[in-house]
C-alpha cells in the first residue's frame, strides 16, 4: 500500500462560505437545492456525491429535454433506456443487448487507458444485464492525420482498444473512423458492445428486498478517476493535461474474471440486482440501484477493499477504479455467491444492505459520514432548458452554390486522392490490430458495410454498425441526423439484415452556447423522425457534451449504433464483387449534392453549403428493395453509397473483390459531380445476368429508380464512361495501392 | 527484511524489436551517441527473511522457474536490507 | 474419442476449440478447469488461445504452474495427442513440452488476419489429412508469436522433422518462418495460427478442419489396432 495521506477536508462552513462546491462544477442554485433536500448544509463527501450525480454525465440535466424526443417503444423492445443497456427481441426466446458509450475526454488526455477503459466500461454494461458480450465496435474521430499529436492519439487509442478487447476475448468487429481538423485536440472515442441473452435471464440494477446484503466484487478501490464524471462534463482545456489523475487504468484480465463470474452468478438465478460501477463509481451504482427499487441503502465504507492507505469516504465514493460491480442477493444465498467468485479467484465483500428509508447512508469509522435522500440524488437534479439559436454559419451556407466549383477533369487523379483520404482509405492498419475473429462467429469481418456475427446453434445472425457523418450534421443538423440513422440502416440492409433498433452517442460541444444547443435539438429531431419511419426505436445511449478545443466546438457528431437481424445465414451479403460477367445495378437517384462530401473536402478544401437531402419514405423503400432482393437470392454484392459517392463505391467493390468494372452512365449532371456526389438513398448491387430482371421489378414495385450501369470484369480495371466520354480508366491495382497504403504511410 | 531487485532482459543473441524501435526513436531525436538499447523487466520482491544466503538460493530458483524464460532471457538480481515498518 | 479443452483464467479461445471439435467431428468434448489433476479420460488434450493469467510477466509463464499441467506432462509422456494453439503454444513452450520460445512480433503490434501456411510435415497425428507442401489458409491473432530457437536447435528441429508448418509470408519475424512445431515423438504439436478458427467457409476458411479429422483418424487407427490384437 502506498503511504499517501489524505489531505484535510474542508468543513461544512468552509464549503458554504468559500463556495467550494463550485470547484466540483456545482452552481449556487444547485447547492441551495441540496441544502433544501438535506435540511442542512452538506459536508464534503455529500457535496461530492451530489456533484457527480448531478453532473451532465449522470443526470443528463442539459440533454433530458432533447432525449424525450426520441421514440423508445416498439414491439421488439424488451428493455428500453434507463438500464445498463437496451435489449431487443430476436425470436426463439433470445435477444440482443447493446449500447454505445463515449470515453472522449479521458482518451484526449491518456489515449491508451482512456480507450481501453472505454471498452471495459461498455462491456460491463452489457454483461451486468446478464448478456454474453459477442462483439465490440468503435466509432472514432480524430484531427488530420498529418499532425503529430493526432498520430499519437490515433495510434494509442487503437492499441488501447486492441489491448483490452483482445485480452478479454470479445471480437472487435467493426465501427468507423473519420479524420477532420474539427476533432483536433478533442478526439471522439465511442465504444459499442453487443451481447446475446435469453429473455428469462435479463437482469436489472435493482436493490430490492429490505435487509438484503449488498456485495462489492472486483479489484480494490484506489484514488483513480476521482471526478471522472464531472471531468467528462467540462470543456477540455490545457489544464486537462494536468488532470491526469482523473484517468483510470484498465485491467482486462480482471474484467475477464469478473465477467465470467458475474455471468455464472446470474445464470445460477440467485441475483436480485446487479450494476457495474462506472461513472461516479460506488455513488452512482448504489443510489441508482436503490432508486429503481424505491428503497434506500446503507454502505459501510470500512469494508470497501482499498488499494491505498487513509482513503476518505469522499475518495471511496467518487473513485472510478475499474472492473468493479455491485450486486444484491438474498441473505441465504451469500455462500453460494461467494463460492462462484472464489472459483474465479475473486472475493465478494458484503459492504452494506438494502434499507427501507429511501436514504443513501454512508458509515465510516463508526460515524455516519453521509445521509442523503436517494430520490434527490437520482431524480431531483434540476433540468435546464438551454436557449437555442440558429448559428450564423448555417444561414450563410444557404447561399453557397456547390455546383459553381471549377470542374475537375482529371478524374483518375481525383479518385486516387479521395481513396487516399484517411477517412475513405482502407482501415486494415486499425482492424488488423484487433482480434475480430475470437469466438468463431464473425461471418463478415471489418471492411464491409456492416459486421455480421453468427448466433450459435441457429441459422440467424446479427448485423451491426456505427455511423455518423459529422460534416453533414454540422451543415444541417436535422438532415444530418436523418442521414446518420439512414446510413446505419442502409449498411444493415446491404449486409442482409433487417434493422431492429439503435443506440446513440450524442457528441457535441458546449450546450451553454445557443448555437450548439440548436445543433443538439435539430439533430435529435432528425434522428427521431428517421427512427419513427424505419421502426427502429432508441433503446439507450450516451451524451457527451463540452467537446471543444481551442478553436471551438467539434462538428456535432451523434453517432448511431444499430443492430439488425439476419434471418438466415444465406442472406449474409458483402460489398465485394463476386464474379466476372455479373451486372452492376445502381439503385436510387444521383443529384448534384457535393455539400459536406469527401470530394468537396479533399479536392476543394472546404466543408460548406447544404448536405445531401433525404426523403425518408424513399430511403425506406430502398431498404425494402435491397432486402427483398437479397432474400430472394438475387444479389451477389451490395454496397451503400456514402463518402466519395459512386466512384468510391465502385472502387471499393472492385478492390475487395479483386475484379474490375466497366460502367456506362448517362447523366444530366457535370461528370465530376455525377461520380462524386453523395446523394443519399443509393446502393450499388451486383447480380447474375439471370437475376437482373427480378431486381429491377422489385425496385419498380417499391418505386425506386434502378439502372443497370455496367458489368463486373475479370480484367482488374475500372472504366467509367459518362455521356459517351471516358471519365475514369485506371487499373484496380493503382487504386488499391492508394487506398491500402494511405494510413500506413502516414503512420510510419 | 530483504528486498530482491530482479532485472530480466532479452539475451544478447536474440532480437529485441522494442529496444530497436526505441533506439531508432532516440537517434531520430539526435541522441546519436546511443548505439544500442535493450528493454527488459524490473521486479521488486519483498522477502520476509533476513537470511541472505537462503534468499540468494530462493530468488535464483524463482528466476529460473518463473520470472525469466531462460530460453530467451537473462536475469540478474540484487538483495538489499530494508527497514521494518 | 474424448477431447478435453483446458481452461485457465484468461483463456478465451476455449469455446472456439470446443465448437471446432463439436462441429467438425461431433465427438465428445469437455472443458477442463485448470485445477483438475486427472486427464486420464481424454485421448486428446487441446490447450487453447487467450491471455492466461492476463499474460502478465510473459505469455504462458504463469499457466505453466497450474495444477493441470502436471497431468498434461504425464499425458504427453504417455503419447496422448496434445495440441496447443496461440497462447496454448506459449504454455507448451514455457513448460518445455515443446522447444523454443515465443517473442514479441517484430512489428510490435498485435496482428490478426488470414495467413497462408505450408505443411512441412504431414506425418504427425494432427496433419495426416494434408499433403506435404500443401498451402492452407489459417488465421493468426497474436502480439507475441515470433518463434525463436538458436541455430543449433533449428538444425535439430529440421533433422527430427519437428517443423510442422511454415508461413508463406512471415508475419512476425519467426525464425525460419516457423509457424508450428512438434516434440520429438510427434504427439505434441504447437502453433501460433488458429486452425480452430478455420473450420467453416463462413468463417473465412475451412482449411483447419483437417487437423481435427487427422487426429480422429490417428486415434481410430491406434484404437482399432488395439482392438484387433
Amino acid at each position: 500500500m502506498s503511504k499517501k495521506l489524505a489531505a484535510k477536508e474542508p468543513t461544512v462552513e468552509q464549503i458554504r462560505d468559500q463556495k467550494l462546491y463550485k470547484q466540483m462544477a456545482m452552481t449556487d442554485e444547485e447547492y441551495a437545492l441540496v441544502c433544501k433536500f438535506l435540511g442542512r448544509n452538506p459536508n464534503y463527501t455529500e457535496v461530492g456525491v451530489f456533484s457527480v450525480m448531478w453532473s451532465e454525465h449522470c443526470s443528463y440535466k442539459n440533454s433530458k429535454p432533447i432525449l424525450k424526443r426520441f421514440p423508445i417503444d416498439g414491439p421488439k423492445v424488451l428493455v428500453g433506456p434507463g438500464e445498463g443497456a437496451g435489449i431487443v427481441d430476436i425470436g426463439d426466446g433470445q435477444a440482443v443487448a447493446f449500447k454505445i458509450e463515449s470515453h472522449n475526454h479521458p482518451s484526449a488526455v491518456e489515449p491508451f487507458q482512456g480507450a481501453a477503459t472505454g471498452v471495459g466500461g461498455i462491456l460491463r454494461d452489457i454483461f451486468s444485464m446478464g448478456a454474453r458480450p459477442i462483439a465490440v465496435l468503435n466509432s472514432l474521430r480524430f484531427g488530420r492525420l498529418e499532425n503529430d499529436r493526432v498520430k499519437y492519439l490515433f495510434e494509442h487509442v487503437v492499441s488501447g482498444i486492441a489491448g483490452y478487447g483482445n485480452c478479454i476475448g470479445v471480437p472487435t468487429v467493426g465501427g468507423e473512423v473519420m479524420f477532420d481538423e474539427s476533432y483536433e485536440g478533442n478526439p471522439l472515442v465511442n465504444a459499442m458492445c453487443v451481447g446475446l441473452i435469453n429473455h428469462d435471464e435479463i437482469m436489472r440494477g435493482v436493490a430490492s428486498g429490505i435487509g438484503n446484503p449488498v456485495f462489492y466484487v472486483g479489484p480494490e478501490t484506489g484514488r483513480d478517476g476521482i471526478h471522472g464524471a464531472t471531468f467528462a462534463s467540462e470543456d477540455l482545456t490545457e489544464e486537462s493535461e494536468a488532470k491526469r489523475s482523473a484517468v483510470q487504468v484498465g485491467d482486462p484480465f480482471m474484467e475477464k474474471l469478473v465477467m465470467e463470474a458475474c455471468l455464472e452468478l446470474i445464470k445460477s438465478g440467485i441475483v436480485i440486482g446487479i450494476q457495474d460501477m462506472g461513472a461516479a463509481g460506488l455513488t452512482c451504482s448504489s443510489s441508482e440501484m436503490a432508486s429503481k427499487a424505491g428503497n434506500g441503502m446503507e454502505l459501510h465504507l470500512d469494508r470497501v477493499p482499498q488499494r491505498e492507505d487513509g482513503m476518505t469516504a469522499y475518495e471511496m465514493m467518487l473513485s472510478e477504479s475499474q472492473e468493479r460491480m455491485l450486486f444484491v442477493v438474498e441473505p441465504d444465498k451469500e455462500e453460494q455467491a461467494k463460492a462462484i467468485f472464489e472459483k474465479w479467484g475473486l472475493h465478494c465483500i458484503n459492504v452494506g444492505n438494502v434499507t427501507d428509508d429511501g436514504r443513501l447512508k454512508l458509515i465510516h469509522h463508526g460515524e455516519v459520514v453521509g445521509d442523503m435522500p436517494v430520490t434527490a440524488l437520482v431524480d431531483e437534479c434540476p433540468v435546464y432548458n438551454k436557449p437555442s439559436a440558429v448559428p450564423a454559419y448555417y444561414t450563410a451556407n444557404a447561399s453557397v452554390d456547390t455546383n459553381a466549383y471549377a470542374e475537375v477533369t482529371d478524374l483518375n487523379n481525383a479518385l486516387i486522392k479521395v481513396l487516399s483520404s484517411p477517412t475513405v482509405a482502407s482501415k486494415e492498419w486499425i482492424y488488423n490490430q484487433y482480434d475480430y475473429m475470437v469466438r468463431t462467429a464473425t461471418a463478415v469481418p471489418p471492411g464491409s458495410d456492416a459486421a455480421v456475427v453468427l448466433v450459435d446453434g441457429t441459422r440467424k445472425a446479427i448485423a451491426m454498425t456505427t455511423d455518423c457523418n459529422g460534416r453533414y450534421v454540422y451543415l444541417d443538423p436535422e438532415v444530418g441526423g436523418r442521414i446518420a440513422v439512414s446510413e446505419a440502416a442502409r449498411n444493415i440492409v446491404c449486409s442482409g439484415g433487417e434493422p431492429l433498433a439503435i443506440t446513440d452517442n450524442l457528441n457535441f460541444g458546449s450546450p451553454e452556447k445557443p448555437e450548439i444547443f440548436w445543433q443538439l435539438e435539430k439533430s435529435a429531431d432528425g434522428i427521431s423522425e428517421a427512427c419513427r419511419v424505419f421502426g427502429t426505436p432508441v433503446t439507450g445511449g450516451n451524451v457527451s457534451l463540452y467537446n471543444e478545443n481551442a478553436k471551438g466546438a467539434i462538428y456535432p457528431t451523434p453517432v448511431i449504433g444499430m443492430v439488425g437481424l439476419v434471418a438466415d445465414i444465406d442472406h449474409i451479403t458483402t460489398q465485394q464483387f463476386k464474379t466476372a460477367g455479373d451486372q452492376i445495378i445502381l439503385l436510387g437517384e444521383t443529384k448534384a449534392e457535393l455539400g459536406g462530401s469527401e470530394f468537396q473536402y479533399v479536392i476543394h478544401g472546404v466543408t460548406e453549403g447544404r448536405p445531401p437531402q433525404i426523403d425518408l419514405a424513399v430511403e425506406k423503400a430502398l431498404h425494402a428493395t435491397v432486402l427483398d432482393s437479397i432474400r430472394a437470392g438475387n444479389v451477389k454484392s451490395a454496397h451503400d453509397l456514402s463518402e466519395g459517392g459512386l466512384a468510391v463505391a465502385l472502387a471499393e467493390s472492385s478492390i475487395s473483390g479483386r475484379l474490375g468494372a466497366k460502367v456506362t452512365i448517362d447523366s444530366a449532371l457535370r461528370t465530376d459531380i455525377a461520380l462524386f456526389s453523395e446523394s443519399q438513398s443509393r446502393v450499388l448491387l451486383s447480380a447474375s445476368p439471370a437475376n437482373v430482371e427480378a431486381i429491377l421489378a422489385t425496385a419498380k414495385a417499391n418505386g425506386i429508380a434502378a439502372t443497370v450501369i455496367g458489368e463486373v470484369t475479370a480484367e482488374a480495371n475500372i472504366q467509367v464512361t459518362v455521356n459517351g466520354t471516358t471519365a475514369i480508366d485506371t487499373s484496380v491495382a493503382a487504386l488499391e495501392t492508394a487506398w491500402r497504403e494511405a494510413i500506413p504511410c502516414l503512420m510510419q | 527484511m530483504l528486498k530482491a531487485t530482479v532485472y530480466v532482459t532479452i539475451k544478447e543473441s536474440v532480437l529485441d524489436p522494442q529496444g530497436k524501435t526505441v533506439q531508432g526513436a532516440l537517434q531520430k531525436m539526435q541522441f546519436n551517441e546511443v548505439s544500442s538499447v535493450r528493454i527488459g523487466k524490473y521486479l521488486e520482491l519483498e522477502l520476509d527473511t533476513n537470511d541472505r544466503a537462503a534468499a540468494e538460493v530462493r530468488v535464483k530458483e524463482m528466476c529460473e522457474k518463473l520470472l525469466a524464460n531462460t530460453v530467451v532471457e537473462d536475469y540478474r538480481f540484487e538483495l538489499t536490507v530494508v527497514e521494518e515498518g | 474419442m474424448n477431447f478435453g479443452v483446458l481452461v485457465f483464467p484468461g483463456s478465451n479461445c476455449d469455446i472456439d476449440m470446443f465448437k471446432a471439435v463439436r462441429d467438425v467431428l461431433g465427438e465428445n468434448v469437455e472443458y477442463v478447469w485448470h485445477t483438475e489433476t486427472d486427464l486420464s479420460k481424454f485421448d486428446c488434450i487441446l490447450v487453447p488461445g487467450g491471455f492466461s493469467y492476463g499474460d502478465y510477466l510473459r505469455c504462458g509463464a504463469i499457466a505453466r504452474f497450474a495444477n493441470v499441467m502436471e497431468a498434461l506432462q504425464k499425458a504427453a509422456a504417455e503419447g496422448k495427442y496434445i495440441l496447443g494453439v496461440c497462447n496454448g503454444f506459449q504454455v507448451l513452450t514455457e513448460s518445455h513440452l515443446l522447444p523454443g520460445a515465443l517473442l514479441r512480433n517484430n512489428n510490435l503490434k498485435f496482428n490478426c488476419y488470414q495467413t497462408v501456411l505450408t505443411v512441412e510435415n504431414n506425418e504427425t497425428p494432427f496433419t495426416t489429412e494434408y499433403a506435404k507442401g500443401q498451402e492452407i489458409t489459417i488465421p493468426i491473432a497474436h502480439g507475441e508469436g515470433s518463434f525463436y530457437v538458436n541455430d543449433e536447435q533449428l538444425a535439430e528441429l529440421e533433422a527430427n522433422k519437428q517443423i510442422i508448418f511454415r508461413y508463406k509470408n512471415n508475419p512476425n519475424g519467426s525464425v525460419s518462418d516457423i509457424a508450428g512445431v512438434s516434440n520429438k515423438a510427434g504427439n505434441v504439436v504447437g502453433m501460433m495460427p488458429h486452425p480452430e478458427r478455420a473450420v467453416k467457409d463462413i468463417l473465412g476458411s475451412a482449411d483447419g478442419a483437417a487437423m481435427f479429422k487427422s487426429v480422429l483418424n490417428a486415434w481410430r487407427e491406434q484404437h482399432e489396432q488395439k482392438v484387433s490384437r
